[in-house]
């Protein structure tokens, strides 16, 4: 990946950033209905309750859509096309991620294929990037 | 107090700046001043009349200062492209409940020049700062347009059906003189031009330009002591999800519009059939899409085929962005101004491209890369 913009972490996010640093994709889930949420805040998305907490999840899940960016802007590298990805985790929430380790082509990236989490630093920080499970398409 | 709907409340002023599209000798405050002393002229009325203004970009007291007007009512709400629909809609609020009698809504961009803009300021440490920017969503280009391939792929369609939008909007471009890109254009033209984000090639995206407009409301009654010709609000709506696209509810349909669309529909009273035109906010070519769909026009996945047979084009049966768009005709950044002021024309009669006997427009705006929306409709006559 070509770099980009650094993310700087709010306390109620640093436990999302400090689990990408630690190879894991940390997002909250809520006791109270059930649901998994993104993005981080101290209270579920869906019924407010303040009874969440973090989970580590398998960073598995699905291609819903993409572009692919031949105009990336600074500080991204502008001459590397950028796939710019939604992807569906499979506890349910969807994040916008790059796809990585294919080459940039739409042959190469049917929706709905499974993806799988990687980390990739990005300044001082990791980023949440998936790659196409190679395992799941066989 | 009467109702803001059902044509208590007129547009009275409506004005594009003279020149639109390249303006590097005018800064943005410039093109919110031009645009509104032209609209108070069209009115009739001068900027001693005005009690309200809403703008979106600079704040609504730099502009009442710039133009030494003397605010009672002030609206600085902020949604993108759609700003300016919101604002007619909470001003027509103002008016029927009192809180103003006349109301200047402005818009001014220097979005090509970038003249007296300064510097954008990127916040790292907002939610998008943090989960969309640094994967690469920065640019519209490279936002607004993610959702759309699943849009196309759940309905079995392609690339070629963005395509198609912009073919039939170049149609209407081709005819007006102040329209950005006017050359005829096809299917293969098109998807053969520059890639700029796949599926979206250069023309699928919006052109970007400088320039202005203006509106003056006021009540129905005042309305009729003024020498235009009114055009009055029969119904309104607006909603939002959030100002990431990444976390709209629903990928392949933009509830905002769903929701939006249909309080303007129930306020006004009117249904689909009563509508002789339709301005949908383009700054992709996958929004049209959306928008015939979201707001009942046509069925799910009939959006494509609506516009590549024709309905949408010169004697079809919904004429649509009949000043070329945001795809041709002009996109200084928030374009939901450009799209009133078409539909205010060609209700006026006085459009470049007249569609004959417009009673009804239905103008629908989007903002802030699927984050709101704006429903308006607008007619000739009072009911």
């Amino acid at each position: 990946m070509a770099g980009g913009t650094v993310p700087v972490p709010t306390p109620e996010t640093a436990p999302f950033w400090a689990g990408t640093l630690a190879g894991e994709l940390r997002i909250q889930h809520c006791n109270s209905c059930g649901k998994h949420y993104f993005y981080p805040r101290p209270f579920c998305r869906y019924c407010q309750s303040r009874d969440v907490e973090w989970r580590t999840v398998s960073g598995a899940g699905r291609l819903v859509s993409y572009v692919i960016n031949y105009r990336p802007l600074p500080p991204a590298d502008p001459a590397e096309p950028q796939v710019i990805a939604l992807i569906e985790l499979d506890e349910g929430p969807r994040m916008l991620s790059n796809i990585v380790g294919v080459a940039p082509e739409p042959e190469n990236l049917p929706l709905d294929a499974r993806v799988r989490v990687r980390f990739e630093p990005r300044g001082e920080q990791a980023l949440p990037v998936f790659s196409l499970d190679q395992e799941a398409a066989r | 107090m009467t109702s803001m709907h059902g044509g208590s409340v007129a547009i009275v002023g409506a004005a594009e700046t003279s020149e639109i599209g390249v303006l590097p000798d005018r800064a943005m405050i410039q093109l919110h001043a031009e645009a509104a002393l032209l609209a108070l002229e069209d009115a009739g009325l001068t900027a001693a009349d005005v009690d309200g203004v809403a703008t979106a970009g600079p704040l609504p007291l730099e502009v009442s200062h710039h133009l030494g007007i003397t605010p009672r009512w002030l609206d600085g709400t902020m949604v993108g492209g759609c700003s300016f629909m919101l604002h007619v809609r909470h001003a027509a609020a103002a008016i029927a409940s009192g809180a103003a009698d006349v109301v200047l809504v402005t818009h001014g961009e220097s979005g090509r020049s970038r003249v007296g803009v300064g510097a954008y300021r990127r916040n790292a440490e907002s939610p998008q700062g943090q989960f969309e920017a640094p994967f690469g969503a920065v640019a519209p280009y490279a936002t607004f347009t993610v959702p759309a391939l699943r849009f196309l792929h759940d309905r079995g369609l392609s690339r070629r059906d963005l395509a198609e939008v912009v073919v039939a909007q170049r149609e209407w471009a081709a005819e007006n003189p102040r329209a950005f890109r006017r050359k005829l254009t096809t299917v293969e033209e098109v998807l053969d031009g520059p890639p700029i984000a796949y599926p979206f090639t250069r023309d699928m995206c919006c052109v970007v330009t400088d320039g202005g407009g203006a509106l003056v409301l006021t009540s129905a009654a005042r309305a009729a002591d003024l020498p235009g010709s009114p055009v009055y609000l029969l119904g309104s709506g607006e909603s939002a999800e959030g100002p990431m696209m990444s976390q709209m509810d629903d990928v392949g349909s933009f509830g905002a519009f769903r929701r939006a669309s249909a309080e303007a529909f129930g306020t006004a009273g009117v249904t689909h059939a009563d509508i002789d035109h339709f301005m949908g906010y383009d700054a992709f070519a996958h929004l049209p899409l959306y928008m015939l769909e979201d707001c009942g026009f046509v069925g799910r996945g009939e959006s494509a085929a609506f516009i590549a047979e024709g309905h949408t084009r010169k004697g079809g049966s919904l004429p649509m962005n009949t000043n070329g768009g945001g795809l041709s005709y002009t996109h200084t950044g928030m374009y939901g101004m450009f799209a009133i002021q078409e539909a205010v024309r060609q209700l006026r009669g006085q459009a470049v491209t007249q569609v004959p006997g417009v009673t009804i427009s239905f103008v629908q705006g989007v903002g802030m890369f699927f984050g709101a929306a704006g429903s308006l409709v607008l007619s000739n006559r009072r009911p």
